[in-house]
């Protein structure tokens, strides 16, 4: 699957995790949260970067201690009806998280703009869409009542905030959102 | 009325961008229908037994002439020549055809209309009541309130994926006209101690398959703190709500399972991770939307009308309607008119495009340009003079629009069941025309004295009919209509749900069933006891052997 | 005797539509293609299956009705209601027992 991110296709670096696999002596490692919880000393010790997926039934608290040796969060949609991992994105970028947030599972251009709003900054996407329909699909909404990066937040915009409102917000602002 | 500004007409207009992309994208082939189905809802867009049909947002349900007008409009050109007013204060469509609603979301858009979450699992129109700034009894307007959530939920990112849809009501009396206590949240503006504005909050509320009582977890939330808290609890219910199963997805079923307490308290947990930096913000924009929701500029008048009172003693089908549908204003001299949308025999809640016009000329005329939708599926008039009143009548009666029975048996409240709803196993529609011509006669609807009848046409519950003090609702057995009957429940403040009175009925039984148990609350009833009272001082056993000891059931 | 029929809503414009013999749409129950048995119902519900994936109808599924002299008749309040192809009141009048086709 096509990893989105920036505005465009880029190339996936990660190396997945399954199971009980031995984790490879270099290189950037994503494992499962049951995985990391397990052996959380291994992980930590590895040399390269670590990632993991989250699944959408646990708390966000419980990454909470290891937010800072982590650079990738995967979040599975297991259906884009299953809004849960928005609110664990937002949690997580509030709690300070500030590498990739990644959405996978379920992602349509219908819900990317809602994903970056709330804080996700890369997704695994279907392949039958070209750049383009993503591309169009992160600016689909130029204005926002939510504070959220890539739209005018109406409410700053009427009442003026230093620095808030800014009509060149791209939707792949770094990330983390403030506040 | 609030009046947008530039940001809420780019809103609106990119919105319904989007969903004519969608729509084309849907038409092309590249959308199957089970992605294109969340975003049409999205957008009002139901597939219903004979045609689409499109929920049009009324927020808080108020209206302006020109909006009513476009809806007129709307009625004649898109549709057959007329439109229903829902139990939310909204307005539905029932013969849009897909490839026309961007055109139609496009009209709208241009008197400041909209379709947008009237449907699917995210926040739907926030109500509030519909006498908000002019009941006599109000202690704050709800509305500036109601408008400041509804720019919060619109197209919310965090909130479009929700388990299952989500209501919320507003009201600002201590006579709860919006009723909130069956809602997902419910607030209740009021004053505390100190004079300051704030909330009781409820949350849990609702109908449907398993209907409940909200429970109230905050005795007072200061209004700065509304958007936070509500963020609060959305989330809560984001993240923790059951989507296994459809009728388990509300957040009535989490507060039930987790219990009250534990609710409440992964709410007040989650709340001060909420307090997002905008909160000072939104006491600016509530200050700006506050604005639009002054007062109109009222005259002195003396609270004695000489016009209105010789006008009812000239005309005694004046005066009836007058004593019934004529609420008390908080400006002397000045009434709210309520526009009964149940004449006998027809079908609730039901306006032709001719009716539109005329409600919207009067309201210009002689309601400051405003005019209400009532969840009761009626129309309201919140600031009449006194002085106008028989003018009015005058009109109304000349257009259908005079029939004197508000809160009374024939201002029956029905969804529109299974002449017109995928959802239903039964119709509503038939039913409330039988019942309301049994009751046609104004003389004994007004003996009868308040009554709500409620008709839903399938466990859904849209007529509202837990809540009904006579709350019918239609089933299917072996594929035939059949329909049960409730007692005893309340959407007021002292909120109730109806009890089951025993097996059903055959559709051809309903008005009869009906007629013998208003025959047995008149036989028993104490002085001035409404049916209500009489209910709940009498309870379910006189109705009962009234309904099923008689030989033909 | 009863049997089942095909039915579905035209995707542009929501009208009701029955599988014809020839595996067109109608918008008259009376020219469905009735199905007697497992297999043919199946093989109607591939066709409109085609004709979802074509984006002509919506939603197909069976419904069922019953063979008469006098011809197909819807065989539950609700695929009467459909079959009619109208709610079965008027806005003054409405009477219980009346105005259902099929």
């Amino acid at each position: 699957m096509p990893l989105l991110k920036g505005d465009r296709f880029i190339k996936d670096s990660w190396i997945r995790i399954d199971g009980d696999a031995d984790l490879p002596f270099a290189g950037d490692i994503l494992v499962p949260f049951a995985r990391l919880l397990q052996n959380w000393g291994e992980i930590a010790r590895h040399p390269g970067l670590v990632g993991v997926v989250f699944p959408n039934s646990e708390r966000a608290e419980a990454l909470q201690s290891f937010l800072g040796r982590l650079s990738l969060i995967v979040l599975p949609f297991p259906a884009f009806t299953d809004g849960r991992a928005y609110s664990i994105g937002r949690q997580l970028r509030d709690l300070g998280f500030s590498g990739e947030l990644r959405a996978a599972g379920n992602v349509l251009p219908d819900q990317l703009q809602f994903m970056l709003q709330v804080g996700f900054d890369a997704f695994e996407v279907p392949d039958r869409f070209p750049e383009s329909v993503w591309q169009k699909a992160a600016r689909s909404m130029s204005v926002s009542y939510q504070p959220v990066p890539g739209a005018r937040n109406v409410w700053l915009a009427r009442h003026g905030a230093p620095g808030g409102d800014r009509d060149d917000q791209d939707p792949w602002f770094e990330q983390p959102h403030a506040g | 009325m609030y009046r947008y500004d530039e940001f809420d007409a780019t809103f609106v207009a990119e919105r319904v961008k989007q969903f004519r992309g969608q729509v084309t994208r849907r038409l092309a082939g590249e959308l199957a229908e089970d992605e294109f189905r969340p975003l049409r809802l999205q957008n009002g867009v139901y597939l219903q037994l004979h045609a689409y049909m499109l929920r049009i947002a009324i927020p808080y349900g108020e209206l302006s002439s020109k909006k009513l007008r476009k809806l007129a409009f709307i009625a004649r050109r898109y549709d057959k020549g007329f439109g229903h007013f829902t139990t939310r204060q909204n307005i539905q469509f029932n013969w849009p055809e897909l490839v026309d609603v961007p055109d139609i979301l496009d009209h709208l858009a241009e008197v400041e209309m909209h379709a947008i979450q009237t449907s699917g699992n995210c926040i739907r129109n926030v109500t509030a009541d519909h006498f908000a700034g002019a009941a006599a009894d109000e202690v704050a307007d709800p509305r500036p309130y109601a408008e400041i959530l509804r720019q919060w939920s619109s197209v919310h990112p965090e909130f479009s994926f929700l388990p299952r849809k989500f209501k919320i009501a507003v009201t600002g009396a201590e006579r709860d006209r919006a009723a909130i206590q069956t809602h997902d949240i419910g607030l209740h503006l009021k004053k505390n101690a100190a004079g300051e504005l704030g909330f009781a909050v409820y949350v849990g509320g609702g109908q449907g398959r398993t209907p409940m009582v909200a429970k109230k977890i905050r005795d007072f939330l200061p209004e700065a703190d509304l958007l936070s808290y509500c963020t609060a609890i959305l989330r809560v219910y984001n993240l923790y709500g059951r989507r296994d199963n459809k009728y388990k997805a509300r957040i009535k079923i989490l507060v039930m399972e987790l219990g009250e307490k534990r609710f409440r308290e992964e709410v007040e947990a989650e709340f001060p991770r909420t307090v997002h930096p905008t909160a000072e913000l939104d006491s600016k924009e509530l200050e700006r939307i506050s604005a639009y929701f002054a007062p109109p500029s009222f005259e002195t008048l003396p609270k004695i009308s000489g016009v209105f009172e010789q006008a009812k003693l000239d005309n005694a089908a004046f005066a009836k309607w007058a004593r019934v549908n004529l609420a008390p204003h908080r400006v002397d001299g000045y009434g709210i008119v309520n526009i009964s949308l149940k004449p006998a025999g027809g079908i609730p809640g039901d306006a032709t495009a001719e009716q539109m016009r005329v409600v919207a000329d009067l309201a210009r005329r002689y309601s400051f340009d405003e005019v209400r939708v009532s969840h009761h599926q009626n129309l309201v008039l919140p600031h009449v003079k006194r002085d106008d009143v028989f003018t009015i009548w005058k009109v109304l009666d000349a257009n259908g629009l005079a029939t004197a029975n508000l809160g009374l048996a024939g201002d029956i409240i029905a969804c529109p069941g299974l002449d017109y709803c995928t959802l239903a196993t039964a119709r509503s529609i038939p039913v409330a025309q039988a019942i309301s011509r049994r009751f046609a006669d104004l003389e004994r609807q007004h003996e009868i004295g308040p009554l709500k009848i409620n008709i839903s046409g399938c466990i859904n519950a849209c007529g509202h009919h837990h809540v009904g003090h006579i709350g019918i609702l239609g089933l299917d057995k072996k594929g035939e209509e059949f329909y049960q009957i409730t007692l005893g429940g309340s959407s007021s403040e002292s909120a109730s749900i109806g009890t089951i009175l025993g097996p059903g009925f055959a559709g051809h039984e309903v008005a009869d069933a009906i007629d013998t148990i208003i025959k047995t609350y008149l036989g028993l009833r104490h002085d001035g006891e409404t049916f209500l009272d009489a209910y709940r001082r009498l309870g379910p056993k006189p109705f009962k052997e009234a309904l099923y000891a008689a030989p033909q059931r | 005797m009863t049997v089942q029929v095909v039915t579905a809503n035209r995707l542009r414009d929501g009208v009701i539509v029955w599988l014809t013999p020839a595996l067109s749409w109608s918008e008259d129950y009376a020219d469905s293609k009735v199905l007697r048995d497992e297999a043919e119902a199946n093989a109607a519900l591939e066709a409109a299956g085609i004709d979802v994936k074509a984006r002509l109808v919506v939603g197909p599924y069976l419904a069922e009705f019953k063979e008469t002299p006098e011809g197909l008749q819807a065989a539950s309040a609700r695929e009467r209601i459909r079959a009619s192809r109208l709610p079965t009141i008027t806005p003054d009048q409405g009477s219980w027992t009346g105005r259902i086709a099929g």
